[in-house]
């Protein structure tokens, strides 16, 4: 994150940063020639009670960013700050306790991501038993019906199996799994993807519901562009490993600068014919390219209708052009601007 | 334009399970004209594929039961083709897009191999013109180097190139009618704009009717002429674009456009969930299958099932706010504004209302 934003968002009506990612790296090594760059070097922060949404298409990395904060992957490269404590390298055992109660994480896959062998009450507890040893069963049992309440559902299914549950209601236990030891934070990726469109708008609610009641802050990741407006207070758009556009979530939506940005709103068909018929769409030509293989300069050069020769040779910073909106473009850089012999573009 | 290419009526077809039979689909009436889209929604369960599949006798016929009902292709029942008779009619006059096209072409098989098949078969071209044939087709779904692509195999293609053969395949053969069963759900939305915007584009330079299944109302809005709702296995609802999205009459189509938020709306609102879940097909009642989670539920509607009542000329409904006896100031404000809007009487010798019920 640049200085200038950071001070920004320090400034803003003393909230502070529960998290601070600075260049956030996570590479995977797939043979000895290979590495897939998942995510690239990326930098964000997210106030306390705040809600950010990631998003972008399949394959951008914003999964991984997700289970890199959560730590089911060590980061390669870059430093996390979170609730003030600085986090780089390996944790020692302390901390990983701290972060692996802390920081929760609900899954996209309802069917998958609960244990099929385990009842509903042993899956909720099952870190209570880790983070909380000094509760009795007895104590842990009305947690688990309170919790159980919480997220809609009763104490009757505590003692029934995943299978004998619909998706959405999975979904809620999954909630309350990740509630149950009391998190800050909370990572959602993709909660209610695979979930019917009835169905959607209940889980949407008890999030926002929860963090208005706990003071909450999420991290909701999905590519559904409308529920994450919905939902989340600022946006991040991630491209091939890097974001490239950050801001408030209905600036997004009005003003989007980055051309990526432009065209995934414009490609989200809206449930309105008559929007659809008048609107002009901007259709990318093409795919998104492998991250083994990033493309040189601007990894968006390939598909960009703007792409110029600068593209090629340099990688547009992640600039904040305006207060509370950055983008990693060339076309809002005055100095590419005026090489190209081309006209900047005004925020 | 006028004559149905497709009809299907009074669809019902059931699976054997172990607890008994379950109904899949339970009478589904609708039409299809030639160069129009049909678009099919409905969630999971709720009947909308079995429909499509059984249209192309696609469903295991060990476990299928298809006590009635009508699919008249041109005037013929394609229920009661043998399977030599549906084997002429798949691929060449009705073709399917499926879901996933990362299952639906053989991993095996070179993409131009996969696509001469149908030709050579209905067709009756020889290797050489199926081959011509299938780089035009290619070259027509936006394949660029199509000359080489024939010989690759469907690994070396993305998601969305795939998908393009998948449909390249699909009317490969010039289909009258050519059903898209969640055509885009598994690819990106950049990618899914591409396909939809080649599918238009080949339906006008064709002329075919496409009936699209899927539960995306947004890609409802870009695509269809006319729309079903399907729940629990029933057409609830049907109409043009239009009336669907501005005036629709059935509180389940109204409750599934009020959960989706709306991209203008403020985000302090919160959203209105239709509240439950879909009900289990083994355990219908003799009610409408949508009482349980209705805000406007009448005593009728748990012991009787409602029939088609016909809003305007072409928007039916099956809902018993739509019957007569039904006390005027318990009709919710949205759908009596709706009503009054529709430009076309209801015509109600046209679809029958199931009656005799007292309210």
């Amino acid at each position: 994150m640049t200085q200038e934003l950071k001070e920004h968002h320090d400034a803003n009506a003393g909230q502070k940063d529960l998290l601070v990612v600075n260049n956030l790296k996570k590479h995977f090594r797939l043979d000895r020639k290979t590495v897939l760059k998942a995510v690239d070097g990326i930098s964000f922060s997210i106030k306390e009670g705040e809600t950010l949404g990631l998003v972008g298409e399949s394959g951008c990395g914003k999964s991984t960013v997700g289970r890199t904060l959560t730590r089911i992957y060590e980061p390669t490269d870059g430093e996390l700050e979170f609730d003030g404590l600085k986090i780089k390298g390996r944790l020692d055992r302390k901390t990983k306790k701290r972060i692996n109660r802390d920081v929760q994480m609900i899954f996209q896959d309802p069917y998958s991501s609960l244990n099929p062998r385990m009842t509903v009450s042993e899956i909720i507890s099952e870190g209570l038993v880790i983070h909380n040893p000094d509760m009795s069963p007895k104590e842990r049992e009305k947690r688990v019906h309170e919790l159980l309440q919480l997220v809609g559902l009763n104490k009757n299914h505590a003692g029934r199996y995943p299978h004998e549950f619909s998706g959405g209601q999975r979904q809620r236990i999954g909630i309350a799994r990740a509630l149950a030891v009391e998190p800050k934070f909370i990572v959602a990726d993709e909660p209610i993807a695979a979930l019917d469109v009835s169905i959607q708008a209940q889980i949407v609610n008890l999030l926002k519901e929860l963090q208005e009641d706990r003071g909450l802050t999420y991290l909701f990741i999905a590519h559904d562009l409308s529920m994450v407006k919905y939902i989340s207070d600022r946006i991040a758009v991630m491209y091939l490993g890097k974001i490239v556009e950050l801001a408030g979530s209905d600036e997004l939506y009005e003003k989007p600068l980055h051309p990526y940005t432009q065209a995934l709103l414009s490609a989200i068909p809206l449930p309105d014919p008559e929007k659809e018929r008048t609107r002009e769409q901007i259709v990318l030509t093409g795919d998104v390219p492998s991250p083994t293989d990033i493309p040189s300069g601007c990894r968006f050069r390939t598909r960009c209708p703007f792409a110029m020769d600068s593209c090629a040779v340099i990688d547009p910073e992640f600039r904040e052009v305006e207060p509370g909106h950055s983008v990693a473009c060339h076309l809002y850089d005055a100095e590419i601007m005026e090489k190209e012999g081309k006209e900047l573009k005004t925020v | 334009m006028d004559k149905n290419i497709l009809e299907v009526n009074n669809l019902h077809v059931s699976f054997k399970t172990r607890n008994g039979e379950v109904p899949a689909v339970r009478g589904v009436n609708f039409s299809l004209k030639k160069g129009e889209t049909l678009a099919i929604v409905g969630e999971s369960g709720s009947g909308k594929s079995v429909t499509a599949k059984s249209i192309m006798q696609l469903l295991p016929k060990q476990n299928t039961i298809i006590p009635e009902g009508e699919v008249l292709y041109e005037g013929k029942d394609l229920l009661k083709f043998s399977k030599k008779e549906i084997q002429n009619v798949r691929g060449s006059d009705i073709s399917m897009v499926f879901q996933d096209p990362m299952t639906s072409l053989n991993p095996t098989m070179k993409i131009g191999k996969q696509i001469t098949e149908g030709l050579s078969r209905h067709m009756k071209l020889t290797k050489k013109q199926a081959r011509e044939r299938a780089k035009e087709m290619l070259e027509l779904v936006g394949i660029p180097n199509a000359e080489a692509r024939l010989d690759a195999y469907p690994h070396q293609f993305s998601g969305g190139m795939r998908q393009r053969v998948v449909i390249a395949i699909a009317l490969a053969c010039n289909p009258k009618v050519l059903i898209a069963d969640e055509p885009t759900t598994a690819l990106d939305v950049t990618i899914q704009a591409q396909i939809l915007r080649l599918m238009r584009g080949l339906q006008e330079k064709t002329d075919t009717a496409i009936i699209l299944i899927t539960h995306d109302l947004g890609v409802v809005a870009n695509m269809a002429d006319r729309v079903a709702v399907m729940y629990a296995g029933e057409v609830v609802e049907q109409g043009t674009l239009d009336e669907i999205f501005y005036r629709p009459q059935h509180p389940y189509t109204l409750g599934l456009l009020r959960s989706m938020p709306n991209l203008d709306a403020p985000r302090t609102e919160p959203l209105i969930p239709i509240p439950g879940s879909p009900p289990d097909p083994a355990s219908l009642g003799t009610g409408c299958p949508f009482a349980a989670r209705c805000p406007y539920t009448m005593k009728v509607c748990h012991d009787h099932n409602p029939g088609y009542t016909a809003v305007s000329g072409t928007q039916a409904v099956r809902c018993w706010l739509q019957d007569e006896r039904t006390p005027e100031d318990h009709i919710p404000e949205v759908i009596r504004k709706g009503r009054q809007t529709s430009e076309i009487a209801a015509d109600q010798a046209a679809i029958d209302a199931a009656g005799g019920v007292p309210v």
